[in-house]
């Protein structure tokens, strides 16, 4: 049976939003193909996860302007918990609902070169370097219906620009506030890290729609040049009415190391692709997520690194956690192609499951067309140990105080990984409130 | 000073449906110290992961008490806040979580909401009770006796016991796998904790630990019961000329040869 589902936006919409937005004569002509492909193009089809009945494509669309912010006191007390608590609001940018509403990088930053401005801005003054990168060697508009969607209706994100030989001590947060709860954010974050330089950037995406449906459509894509290194941050914790659909890639090149730890606390139905590709000799990359799954939610999670280059190593390590009757499929798909001779690719998936209803699958996928290679997979999915238990306990330890030890050190090899103190403690919070 | 007893009656444990312990009488008093030895597999061990409640082992008849209270009827957490400590043959690895914080966390465990060991206190007497047993101050920061050494794993457990303060502490082959100089640290920790507060139950395969643990107390386990009791004399003996002479003077036939004529 063929359902044909037209979509509730046209040309003139898109057109109108991006003179709204002032963008280049490339940006306007990308999302009016974009929204032809839309029409034309399949959805995505996540491994072992049936999303047909999901809502992805009816939604409010929303590009007006929010009240910006000052201080960090306008925000609401569950916003400020991922600033630490003597934050210099520095290197920090929030985006409220699609308004950037606070933006600050450091003198010295801006006098080396760096860029780390909202993706409108950056479309404006830096034409030229967005085009080059956006949407087209990682996240292809045509890569299914849903990308090509995120390219006609892109409403927000972020643009990160680190110039040759520049390394980046500080991290640079970006906190993604959905505060109206019933209009879509199709988000977009560019990363682009030049020869020899190095950045840490770790993001927050959050909601508070219960109840109302709605839908995020989020695009990251990474650049990392010869010898650069980025280490990227995520916590998304959408609330339970929002069906995500979040894709994050990254191009490593030469000796380039990408490393990737996600903390995916979305409380909606979700679908993630993680896709690394292991372009130039030597590059590297580390790719670690961890999950929580609760009440009904159905998630589908895909990190998948593919090596290209001679001597690239890929190390993919999903963490998940199941309760209620929600349900995960975990891909970890290591690839290693013709040519990648002395690569290495390992893939470990662990699912722990806290009930009886909740159901986990774990699926590490080897795929090698290349003799000179060496690999490895690991996957299981059990209950807490009982046995584990019993040690915890017999120290006087309660039930439910053991169990949230056990789960705690489940889920630390990922958390532990996230580069800022006061994101990782807020992760743990969030861990905390979804178990418990 | 608290008087504790600990009382076992006519206990009866089965594993998977096979009947290890058939029927257990021992008493532990507050500062009393007895040693539990026998020929391997008599139950010594199922004695201690059933005193503290351990998931695979079933009680199917009898009673362990605590100052009267059925601690069969208890969880493993309420047993052991209710005073009950079991260092173990072969503690659990938690990955994840540090030495230390578990430690914190049982110790907290005890205490009522509010009146939590303060960081400083507990840092203090972490500190000198790792340096009096010898084990590397990097332990506190690795993960749950992941990674560790066997002698480590001894330590650590010896190190909770230090910290945990129990009323009655069951010390499940606390030697094995032991070279001298870990036997003898261990030992002095447990002699330490010595005094009228503590009542100790230690199992042993060798009289070697008990040269420097004296016990008041010794007890002879085989095929699941105590079968002899007597003093320190007892351990030397059996030391010296072995499990046969018990067997012998009790008419105790082997289990195989019972089994072939069952």
């Amino acid at each position: 049976m063929y359902v044909e589902t037209k979509l509730p936006f046209n040309q003139e919409y898109i057109q109108a939003i991006s003179k709204d937005r002032n963008e280049p004569g490339w940006m306007a002509t990308l999302r009016s193909k974009a929204l032809e492909m839309a029409n034309s193009l399949d959805m995505p089809k996540p491994d072992k996860t049936k999303i047909t009945n999901w809502n992805f494509t009816d939604f409010q669309h929303s590009n007006k302007e929010a009240v910006k912010i000052t201080s960090i006191d306008e925000l609401p007390e569950e916003l400020r918990a991922y600033f630490d608590g003597d934050a210099s609001m520095e290197n920090l940018y929030i985006q409220r609902n699609q308004t950037a509403a606070y933006n600050s990088l450091s003198q010295e930053l801006q006098d080396k070169g760096v860029i780390f401005t909202d993706i409108f801005t950056a479309m404006n003054e830096h034409s030229d370097l967005v085009e080059k990168y956006y949407m087209n060697d990682a996240v292809a508009v045509d890569q299914n219906r849903l990308t090509a969607l995120h390219g006609a209706l892109m409403n927000g994100g972020i643009f990160v620009y680190v110039p040759r030989n520049v390394q980046i001590k500080e991290p640079l947060q970006a906190v993604f506030w959905q505060e109206d709860t019933d209009s879509a954010l199709l988000n977009h974050v560019l990363v682009v890290a030049e020869e020899g330089s190095s950045v840490t950037y770790v993001e927050n995406y959050i909601s508070h729609n219960d109840t109302e449906e709605t839908v995020a459509n989020l695009v990251t894509e990474v650049f990392a040049h010869d010898n650069a290194q980025v280490a990227y941050g995520a916590v998304d914790n959408f609330a339970e009415g929002t069906t995500t659909y979040v894709n994050r890639r990254g191009v490593a090149k030469h000796d380039a190391r990408i490393d990737w730890a996600l903390g995916q606390m979305n409380d909606g139905n979700t679908v993630s692709e993680n896709i690394t590709y292991l372009m130039g000799e030597n590059a590297a990359s580390d790719a670690k997520a961890v999950s929580v799954g609760r009440g009904k939610q159905t998630q589908n999670f895909t990190s998948s690194i593919r090596q290209f280059g001679k001597a690239t190593d890929g190390y993919i390590l999903q963490r998940g956690v199941m309760k209620g009757s929600a349900s995960t499929i975990f891909n970890a798909i290591g690839k290693i192609e013709h040519g990648a001779t002395k690569a290495n690719s390992e893939q470990e998936s662990r699912v722990l499951m806290l009930s009886e209803k909740s159901r986990g699958d774990a699926n590490p996928i080897l795929l090698i067309d290349e003799d000179d290679v060496t690999a490895g997979h690991a996957a299981s999915v059990g209950r807490v140990d009982p046995l584990q238990m019993y040690y915890l306990m017999s120290r006087g330890l309660e039930r439910e105080e053991a169990e949230r030890l056990v789960i705690h050190g489940f889920l630390a090899p990922v958390v532990a990984q996230l580069p800022i103190e006061s994101v990782r403690k807020q992760l743990t919070q969030v861990i905390e409130r979804k178990v418990y | 000073m608290s008087s504790t007893v600990l009382e076992i009656k006519n206990l009866h444990v089965s594993i998977e449906d096979k009947e290890i312990l058939k029927g257990v009488n021992l008493t532990v008093k507050s500062g009393e110290f007895h040693a539990i030895m026998g020929p391997n597999g008599t139950g010594k061990s199922t004695l201690a992961s059933a005193i503290m409640g351990h998931p695979n082992y079933e009680v199917t008849e009898g009673t362990i008490t605590l100052d009267g209270e059925d601690v069969l009827e208890m969880e493993v957490d309420e047993r052991a806040r209710a005073g009950l400590f079991l260092a173990m043959q072969y503690p659990s690895e938690i990955s994840g979580v540090t030495t230390s914080d578990f430690l914190r966390s049982a110790i907290n465990a005890k205490r009522e909401e509010g009146d939590e060991i303060p960081l400083m206190n507990f840092i203090k007497k972490l500190d000198r009770d790792l340096e009096y047993l010898d084990i590397d101050k990097n332990m506190a920061t690795r993960y749950l006796n992941v990674g560790f050494s066997g002698g480590e794993k001894k330590r650590n457990e010896i190190l909770q016991l230090l910290q945990l303060h129990p009323d009655i502490a069951i010390l499940d082959e606390i030697d094995s796998g032991l070279d001298i100089d870990a036997l003898k640290v261990v030992s002095k920790g447990i002699n330490q904790m010595r005094s009228e507060n503590l009542g100790c139950l230690i199992i042993t395969h060798y009289q070697r630990l008990l040269n420097y643990i004296t016990p008041d107390f010794v007890h002879v386990m085989m095929q699941g019961r105590v079968v002899k009791s007597g003093g320190p004399e007892l351990a030397k003996r059996l030391e010296a000329e072995g499990y046969e002479w018990v067997k012998e003077e009790l008419g105790i036939e082997d289990e195989e040869t019972t089994e072939q004529n069952a």
